[in-house]
């Protein structure tokens, strides 16, 4: 089962269902032919196809809505704000290459704030699967739940097996540690469980908590990591503001805890564009220099095990 | 149509305008765009559509989306006279207690969908129109925006598809009534000609004098039933229409009129005089 094969079961089993994209058909190029009718590709228009599928929404439909990452949300903000997110319509956003995924493109493509900004409307869900598998036991809770909702389309194979019991507002916790915990979501995860291993190598207990549902966040789990973990780590391919980070700031204070925290992330400025490895290895987000990034700041700021 | 429907109309037309004319105080309200439409909506809502305080659960009635949003004093004004919601009502204007305020909202029976902000409800009356033809349905669905509204890129790029998607069930109605917020169209960002724009993305353009209740049913009438091409009614109106001392001005966009001036104004509707205004009505909304 791919994405486009998910789609079009559940689209062929569930007729409320309709696809869109604005011209963008890279994982959905065999639906036209399936869905006929159901599928609605309004050409670059991402504001148009937004407002249309509300429109669609309005009528009983549950739209699923494609563009790249960057100009669904930004182009089209508005759109999903006041059509999607007043009206409090199922509509279903599936953004392609976000973050670090947009690799070679350049900042233009750079969906490095989506986070941000899809989590500042209300009501609106946010989802970044870690990759495929975890993608596809996500999808179809997140598409028969009557909110909107955004999805950080993640294709890539991991070797990794996932809860398949995934929950909306559920972190899968893959490990807990008293040393460190790193709080992940997206792409980035498959590097984190290098950075876990290399970790635990030298004698570390290491927590890794894949946060799959971002909005709304698994609170237990990530207040749990607070108390058991001398450090917390937020690893992330997304702007320092507005993201993860923001997200444990915010449910730190609203706790009144406080914690060491070592935020992974973009801070005020695009990322250098190539190819997704050498993306990676240049903006320091490999396993192993996400590992030496955390050794150094145990090293100065609790007292090291090593 | 026949000279007694007319005069119905116009009653209509003459109640739905005093109740804008009493919106425009105690905060008061974009009074200007909505006279110019309260003669198109009247006629909609009580001639045309297959729209009724009964049926808007229906999936099957027809759609009327109101894009242009400020003039939802003609809607509601409208809605009040043909009963759906209770002429009471709209003494709520501005108050907390009810959901009529300068932009339309869901939650007045009759809404079918919340605007204000320029340029959404082609797209979302687009996605409608997808939806009915899906259903093979045979009813009809209307936007109207204003003519200031077609600054906006995203009407236009909503007509691009639903030209290429050959939705006869849809109708763009354009309140041309000559002024955008401050000034008039023609001098910031001159729109004219308007019907070769629309017929040159792909549509089936009308023109009509959009306060003459014969001209509106002859062109709503003319509408094909199964046609391929999005239909675009331009209605020419006057801003202000009715009220002579306001018509055709730049300055009376938002008004927000003193009770002495609303009851000038509502003698002025009925041919009675004309009122000296003199309460500052160019506010920033």
């Amino acid at each position: 089962m791919n994405y486009e094969e998910l789609i079009k079961k559940m689209a062929l089993e569930d007729e409320r269902f309709v696809v869109m994209t604005a011209e963008n058909r890279a994982l959905i190029r065999n639906l036209p032919k399936v869905l006929n009718e159901r599928f609605i590709d309004t050409g670059i228009t991402e504001q148009t196809m937004i407002g249309a599928a509300a429109g669609l929404a309005l009528r009983g439909r549950i739209p699923v809505v494609h563009a790249l990452a960057t100009f669904l949300t930004l182009r089209a903000f508005e759109f999903i704000r006041t059509d999607v997110g007043i009206g409090n319509l199922p509509v279903k956003l599936s953004s392609f290459v976000p973050g670090f995924l947009s690799d070679g493109n350049g900042p233009t493509h750079q969906a490095i704030e989506d986070v941000s900004i899809m989590r500042g409307i209300p009501g609106m869900q946010v989802f970044c699967p870690a990759d495929e598998q975890d993608m596809l036991y996500a999808l179809p809770k997140i598409w028969t739940s009557p909110s909107p909702s955004y999805v950080r389309i993640n294709i890539r194979k991991s070797e990794y097996q996932h809860d398949k019991n995934f929950e909306i507002g559920k972190a899968e916790v893959i490990s807990k540690g008293s040393d460190v915990t790193i709080l992940v979501y997206g792409m980035l995860f498959d590097e984190t469980l290098k950075t876990k291993q290399l970790l635990e190598s030298k004698g570390l207990s290491v927590g890794l908590i894949n946060l799959r549902s971002l909005k709304p966040i698994d609170e237990a789990a990530v207040l749990d990591a607070v108390k058991n973990s001398q450090l917390l780590v937020t690893v992330e391919d997304h702007f320092l503001t507005g993201g993860l980070y923001s997200i444990l700031a915010e449910l730190l204070l609203k706790n009144q805890l406080t914690a060491n925290v070592l935020p992974l992330a973009l801070n005020e400025r695009w990322y250098k564009p190539g190819l997704l490895s050498e993306v990676l290895s240049f903006e320091g987000f490999t396993g192993e220099k996400i590992s030496e990034k955390i050794i150094k700041e145990l090293d100065k700021k609790v007292i090291s095990k090593i | 149509m026949t000279e007694a429907t007319i005069k119905e109309l116009q009653t209509t037309a003459i109640k739905v305008r005093e109740h804008i004319i009493k919106m425009s105080t105690d905060g008061g309200c974009f009074i200007g765009a909505s006279l110019s439409c309260a003669d198109l909506l009247v006629y909609l809502y009580k001639e045309f559509l297959n729209v009724t305080p009964t049926n808007l659960k229906d999936p099957n009635r027809d759609y009327l989306f109101l894009s242009k949003g400020h003039d939802v004093p003609a809607l509601y004004g409208t809605f009040a006279e043909l009963g759906f919601i209770e002429k009471d009502r709209l003494k709520n204007h501005l108050k907390s207690n009810d959901h009529i305020y300068w932009h339309p909202n869901r939650n007045i029976p009759g809404v079918e969908f919340h605007s204000g902000s320029l340029g959404h409800l082609p797209a979302v009356a687009m996605g409608v129109a997808l939806d009915c033809r899906m259903r093979k349905q045979t009813n009809k669905i209307f936007v109207i925006t204003g003519d200031g509204e077609l600054n906006e890129g995203s009407v236009w790029e909503t007509i691009l598809v639903a030209s290429a998607y050959k939705l006869g069930n849809l109708t763009f109605i354009v309140d041309r009534n000559q002024f955008q917020a401050n000034v008039a169209t023609e001098e910031l960002i001159p729109l004219e000609p308007l019907v070769p724009k629309f017929e040159a993305f792909g549509c089936n353009v009308q023109r009509i004098d959009g306060h003459d209740f014969k001209a509106l049913d002859k062109a709503f009438r003319a509408l094909p039933t199964n046609g391929d091409k999005p239909n675009v009614i331009i209605a020419d109106t006057m801003r202000g229409k009715g009220l002579p001392s306001i018509e055709a001005r730049a300055d009376r966009w938002f008004c927000n009129f003193t009770h002495d001036e609303i009851t000038s104004l509502i003698q002025e509707l009925h041919g009675e005089g004309k009122t000296e205004i003199g309460s500052e009505t160019l506010t920033v909304r």
